[in-house]
């Protein structure tokens, strides 16, 4: 169960979001929709813990993250912006390299299997900086299949993404939401996921 | 979840930043060459007075050391802040402090022992004394790690920034200092037979505090940055 609190964002002089609070249970899904400059990254990644709260709390299991620490952070995966991607490295390495730095071993076969999934058969080594933006989106989140954790921290995880992607990218939040699973999204289009689904709208 | 302390964990950041400098190998040329230019112009600028050049040997060679470990040290955080991998360590249930040690060891093979091992070849062109050739690989070898965990600090600290690159100098030069002293003094006390064990002791002293310090300040500093 992931629950914030009284969360408060101000940046700068502005502040963009008051009071936010809501609570997530298993197989429950958030939509985080606003504009651009609205605060949906930083209030992702207050839930995430990179951003530390001003005030206000995000407990994970009834307990705050920021005691749980690393606990937290084994149930976790966050896809931000900027994808974690080497560019001289292949997709492949990437990935070995991302499950290494989590701590996670895997093998390349489980990894090929799946970048297969997720459209990039035959490109499995090539180095990233060959790649189209959305092949490295494929890439980024590609993890989800790889690395089982149970809360999804997804920032426009469809953006550079074409309709196939998106259907596929939709079809795997589904999936973990129906397995237990909790996912928090910020996203522009439209989506339709078959779990139980909350919308908030940050920005004021 | 193989460890609790991430030996692993350590093992796989020392292991991609190496293949990373392999893919681009100019990285970790510039600094060597720079080395190699720095202490080679000066016998040429002085000219071949023995004496002279035996004097001032140990300075110029650890100065140009310390210099060219500097070289490339804004960019031991920056690219991994620029493309996400940074955030993504920051995430990562193993300990900041282990993939912040990673990092520093994986910099200090692709400087600090390069460095090292030419270091003795570049000294033959001051005529330096072989006990006094041996003494400055041991304190180079001793002395760089302490120049790359007090860099990684000063890096951490200036990360994003721009200017960051002067920055890190001014900020980090001053704290090399000691280094320095006791670096190059242990060489000039083996050259006039005094022995160098004390110089290398407290180096080797500065060695233990900065590595068991040097990565729970970088990770504080590197989680500030990343807010």
């Amino acid at each position: 169960m992931l629950q914030a609190i009284n969360l408060d964002c101000v940046r700068g002089e502005r502040r963009l979001f008051h009071n936010l609070s809501f609570q997530l249970k298993a197989g429950e899904c958030l939509l985080v929709h606003g504009e651009n400059g609205s605060g949906k990254t930083s209030l992702l990644r207050m839930l995430v813990g990179l951003t530390p709260t001003a005030t206000g709390a995000v407990h994970w299991q009834g307990s705050p993250i920021k005691k749980l620490g690393d606990e937290y952070r084994r149930e976790l995966l966050y896809c931000g912006h900027p994808l974690g991607l080497k560019d001289a490295l292949s997709a492949t390495e990437n990935l070995i390299s991302s499950m290494e730095l989590n701590d996670e071993s895997v093998t390349q076969d489980v990894v090929h299997e799946a970048l297969r999934q997720a459209g990039l058969q035959g490109r499995e080594h090539l180095s990233v900086r060959a790649l189209s933006q959305g092949q490295k989106r494929r890439v980024n989140l590609a993890r989800l299949l790889l690395q089982k954790r149970a809360l999804w921290v997804l920032d426009e995880p469809l953006t550079a993404l074409d309709t196939q992607a998106s259907l596929w990218v939709v079809g795997l939040i589904d999936q973990h939401l129906s397995n237990g699973g909790i996912a928090v999204l910020t996203t522009h289009q439209d989506l339709t996921l078959t779990g139980t689904t909350h919308v908030i709208r940050v920005g004021i | 979840m193989s460890d609790t302390i991430g030996l692993s964990v350590l093992r796989g950041v020392i292991h991609r930043d190496l293949r990373l400098a392999m893919r681009r190998k100019s990285d970790v040329l510039t600094p060597l060459f720079f080395f190699a230019i720095v202490v080679s112009l000066f016998p040429l600028g002085i000219g071949s007075e023995r004496d002279t050049l035996r004097q001032i040997a140990p300075g110029i060679l650890w100065v140009a050391a310390l210099l060219a470990s500097m070289l490339s040290l804004d960019r031991l955080f920056e690219q991994d802040y620029a493309d996400g991998t940074l955030e993504q360590m920051a995430l990562s249930p193993a300990p900041l402090g282990m993939l912040v040690l990673g990092k520093v060891v994986a910099y200090w093979l692709l400087t600090g022992l390069p460095l090292t091992l030419l270091a003795p070849l570049l000294a033959l062109q001051f005529d330096l004394a072989t006990p006094s050739l041996l003494v400055l690989a041991a304190s180079l070898a001793i002395g760089t790690p302490v120049l790359s965990f007090i860099g990684a600090i000063g890096a951490s600290l200036t990360l994003g920034l721009r200017g960051g690159s002067v920055l890190v100098a001014l900020l980090v030069l001053p704290l090399y200092v000691p280094v320095l002293i006791f670096g190059a003094g242990s060489v000039d006390a083996a050259a006039v037979g005094l022995g160098a064990t004390a110089h290398l002791s407290l180096l080797g002293a500065v060695l233990v505090l900065t590595a068991f310090f040097a990565p729970w300040a970088t990770t504080v500093a590197l989680r500030i940055a990343l807010e």
